[in-house]
């Protein structure tokens, strides 16, 4: 007899979406001045849930102006103390809403309510308590005895973690006295929508938080705008290095969190459950759309069969389907765009002659999905050991000393994160010194938090964000005299 | 997993159980919190509930037991409740080794009868007297003998005086199935727990079983997961299917679903029956009947409805 889990569905009573959402400036939702629209789509069913504006060049003007008002005005002259308070209150409200805000993420971006409820919401709150706590103290943060604020942030976020993105972006900016303007991915607006109403709910003063939606056009209208002190983004290398170019020769600062091709290296003396359990929450964790994934799994040769079997045999277990189950641990892919992308990096594996292995899953007819996927056989000359997949698709490679697998693991353009699983705690310190990667676990994998500052080398980007470092990109220590 | 099983020379078993992999203690409660997550509703609850009830080893271990009142919850065994004949009957009794055959006389051969031996709960006699123990319990009329291990011995990594009294026991037992008692409260540790899990299997235990309920903590979650993951690749190595009880601390029906939960995501179908997994247990029984009702009529009746042995 099997066990089977009857459905057991989050409800969606808990959201209201509103059939068209304009852009939050200075306070207000307004209509885009050209009117522009597009729709986000629930990517685990196609259904679409809502109209969002796009913003122009005029409303980026407005927004600029609002947060400038508001930094010169209110925000960068008041004392840390206050600012303080609103970012508590932020978190509590987060906290008081966070199941509207799992399902909302849930639905727009088609991860599990599991994740989003247990993993993106908490964190979320959890990064606006800690930024509070640093409002007041930052004259204590190294940064010199009094760091001013830098000014006007533009901010450009992903749609994999869109209100966790938010909120590493602006706790830290609001903390430090920075105003700012926001766009989110354009398939993953709500979240940030539900933000701005926040954002009301806790009577910030207008102007201070700026949510302009939009696509790849509005992002570069942002970015490039003259009235913009510091730009922070989190995405794509491509657009890294594009927004990197545009903003040469300005005094614009800028931190950038890319792509990454993380290692999780697993020696032949690793607990093998949990490093299971890490190589799975490591690629299969939302849906592999994670720029720190542990995506290239760097197999000691000795245990490599014995490893892959285990963790074939858990990826079996694994439940793939709607999003809102609470049982699910695998859910939609975000975009059509972003499965034929996957689709094609995985066509140049098996083209290329890996061995692609995929757990045994029903797909649903509608939406977009994609089962856990594992090649075996890789070497670091095919495309999917080098490039940045975005989907639930692992790379297994194999070595053979621990000098062969910093080299391997060290062998990328990127560096963002790598993971070590070893009983020998020796060898975690040894490799975590040679690790090229901004990020090293030491037997886990993917794990967050406020008070840990995240970035990356090389083209994974450079800055980081939380921790005492994340408030350097929000601090400017020279202005104090 | 292991390829080569060890001969019982002490050399021999200390390098296989030292080879095995080691447990990360903060993986194994993650892993454990996560599928706490799992929401069991509707009809995959009411089948977990029977499902559960079928695996109890009602239980009673108190110096105070009586004739009287092992027959009370033999009769409780075989009719869990008596309002409703669809429930099913426990898996076993389970009880010290001078009741067995009260509880053989009431229960027939409708349910097993379990004994604890060996000295239950420290295990803190001879060998001679564990053996006389054993087959007293398997005379009375026992079918199931739950022994317990010399814990001492283990953590002073005296494993082959382990392993070679419950290859005695194993022997003592005749027919009867052995389930051997690891006590994990007392190993504390997982890599222990999983060692322990190896030295009984490699011993010839029929079922391995987390605590004698004298301890605190008993049975834990993470403790029965890493069990479950020995009995899994103990098969895998020797073709053997061992079972698993977890015995002690769990009382509500939440609580037993959690562990159909990690057995099924564990180990899978192969372990969802009494033959390979079971709850020592004594007050869950009444909360599994409770649910049952409040599930087929839609209301909770109150503790007076279920009856209390």
């Amino acid at each position: 007899m099997s066990f089977e889990y009857a459905p057991a569905p989050e409800s969606r009573a808990v959201v209201d979406i509103a059939s068209s959402y304009g852009l939050f400036i200075d306070g207000q939702f307004t209509e885009p001045a050209d009117g522009g629209t597009f729709k986000t789509v629930n990517p685990a069913t196609e259904e679409v849930l809502s109209e969002v504006s796009e913003a122009g060049a005029d409303d980026i003007d407005r927004a600029v102006l609002a947060a400038r008002r508001a930094y010169d005005e209110v925000w960068g002259p008041m004392s840390g103390r206050e600012r303080a308070k609103y970012l508590f209150r932020i978190a509590r409200l987060v906290q008081e809403r966070s199941r509207e805000l799992a399902v909302l993420e849930t639905l727009d971006n088609g991860k599990p309510i599991r994740e989003s409820r247990d993993v993106d919401i908490p964190l979320v709150a959890a990064h606006f308590f800690y930024h509070a706590g640093w409002a007041d103290k930052l004259e204590h943060a190294g940064y010199g005895p009094d760091p001013r604020p830098v000014g006007v942030a533009a901010q450009v976020i992903p749609w994999n973690f869109p209100l966790l993105m938010l909120a590493w972006k602006i706790a830290p900016a609001l903390a430090c006295g920075n105003t700012v303007i926001l766009k989110p991915a354009e398939t993953t607006s709500l979240t940030a929508l539900a933000f701005a109403d926040i954002c009301r709910q806790a009577d910030l003063p207008p102007g201070v938080v700026n949510i302009v939606t939009g696509a790849g056009e509005t992002g570069r209208l942002l970015v490039e705008h003259p009235g913009v002190d510091k730009v922070a983004f989190t995405g794509s290398t491509e657009v890294g290095k594009a927004i990197m170019r545009s903003l040469a020769g300005s005094t614009k600062r800028l931190t950038l969190e890319l792509g990454g091709k993380a290692a999780n290296i697993l020696f032949d003396d690793a607990p093998i459950d949990q490093a299971v359990e890490g190589i799975v929450n490591g690629i299969y964790f939302n849906q592999g759309h994670v720029c720190c994934a542990g995506s290239r799994l760097l197999l000691q040769e000795s245990i490599a069969d014995e490893a892959i079997d285990s963790l074939k045999r858990r990826l079996g277990t694994l439940r793939l389907g709607d999003p809102l189950d609470k049982n699910t641990d695998i859910g939609a892919i975000n975009s059509a765009e972003q499965l034929a992308r996957i689709d094609s990096l995985v066509k140049s594996g098996e083209d290329e002659g890996a061995d692609r292995w995929s757990a045994p899953c029903d797909l649903p007819e509608r939406g977009y999905w994609f089962p856990p996927t594992v090649f075996t056989g890789v070497t670091q000359a095919h495309r999917i050991a080098r490039e940045e997949i975005f989907g639930p698709v692992l790379s297994v490679l194999t070595f053979r000393t621990p000098d062969e697998a910093v080299e391997k693991a060290n062998n990328t353009p990127y560096g963002l994160s790598a993971g070590i699983w070893t009983e020998k705690g020796s060898r975690i310190l040894w490799m975590a010194d040679r690790l090229r990667a901004g990020v090293v676990w030491a037997n886990t994998f993917n794990r967050f938090d406020p008070a840990s500052p995240f970035g990356g080398y090389k083209e994974s980007g450079f800055g980081r964000e939380g921790g005492i470092q994340g408030l350097g990109a929000y601090l400017d220590a020279e202005a104090a005299s | 997993m292991t390829a080569t099983l060890p001969d019982a020379s002490p050399a021999s078993l200390r390098r296989f159980l030292h080879g095995l992999p080691g447990v990360d203690e903060v993986g194994a409660h993650g892993r454990v919190a996560m599928l706490g997550t799992r929401s069991i509703k509707n009809q995959a609850k009411a089948w977990a509930i029977d499902l559960a009830i079928r695996m109890v080893d009602l239980t009673t271990l108190e110096g105070m037991d009586t004739p009287g009142k092992v027959r009370a919850l033999c009769a409780k065994a075989l009719r869990p409740d008596p309002t409703d004949p669809t429930t099913p009957s426990v898996a076993a009794v389970c009880v010290y080794g001078d009741l067995v055959q009260v509880a053989r006389e009431v229960v027939g051969d409708r349910v097993h009868v379990a004994a604890v031996a060996t000295a239950f709960p420290s295990g803190r006699a001879s060998l001679a007297v564990k053996l006389m123990d054993t087959r007293e319990a398997v005379a009375a009329g026992a079918d199931e003998i739950d022994m317990v291990i010399d814990r001492g011995a283990f953590l002073a990594g005296d494993f082959a005086l382990v392993h070679d009294e419950i290859v005695a026991v194993k022997d003592a037992c005749g027919p009867a199935h052995l389930k051997v008692i690891l006590e994990t409260g007392e190993l504390r540790t997982l890599d222990n727990v999983r060692r322990a899990s190896w030295l009984a299997m490699l011993a010839g235990a029929d079922f391995i079983k987390t605590s004698t309920g004298k301890v605190v903590p008993a049975a834990t979650p993470h403790v029965t997961l890493v069990m479950l993951e020995a009995v899994r690749d103990f098969e895998q190595a020797t073709g053997r299917r061992v079972g698993v009880k977890a015995a002690g601390g769990i009382r509500t029906s939440k609580d037993a679903i959690k562990y159909l939960v990690l057995v099924n995501e564990t180990v899978g179908d192969a372990w969802l029956d009494p033959d390979h997994f079971r709850f020592g247990a004594s007050t869950l029984l009444n909360d599994l009947l409770q649910q049952r009702q409040r599930m087929a009529t839609g209301h909770y009746s109150g503790p007076d409805y279920v009856t209390i042995d």
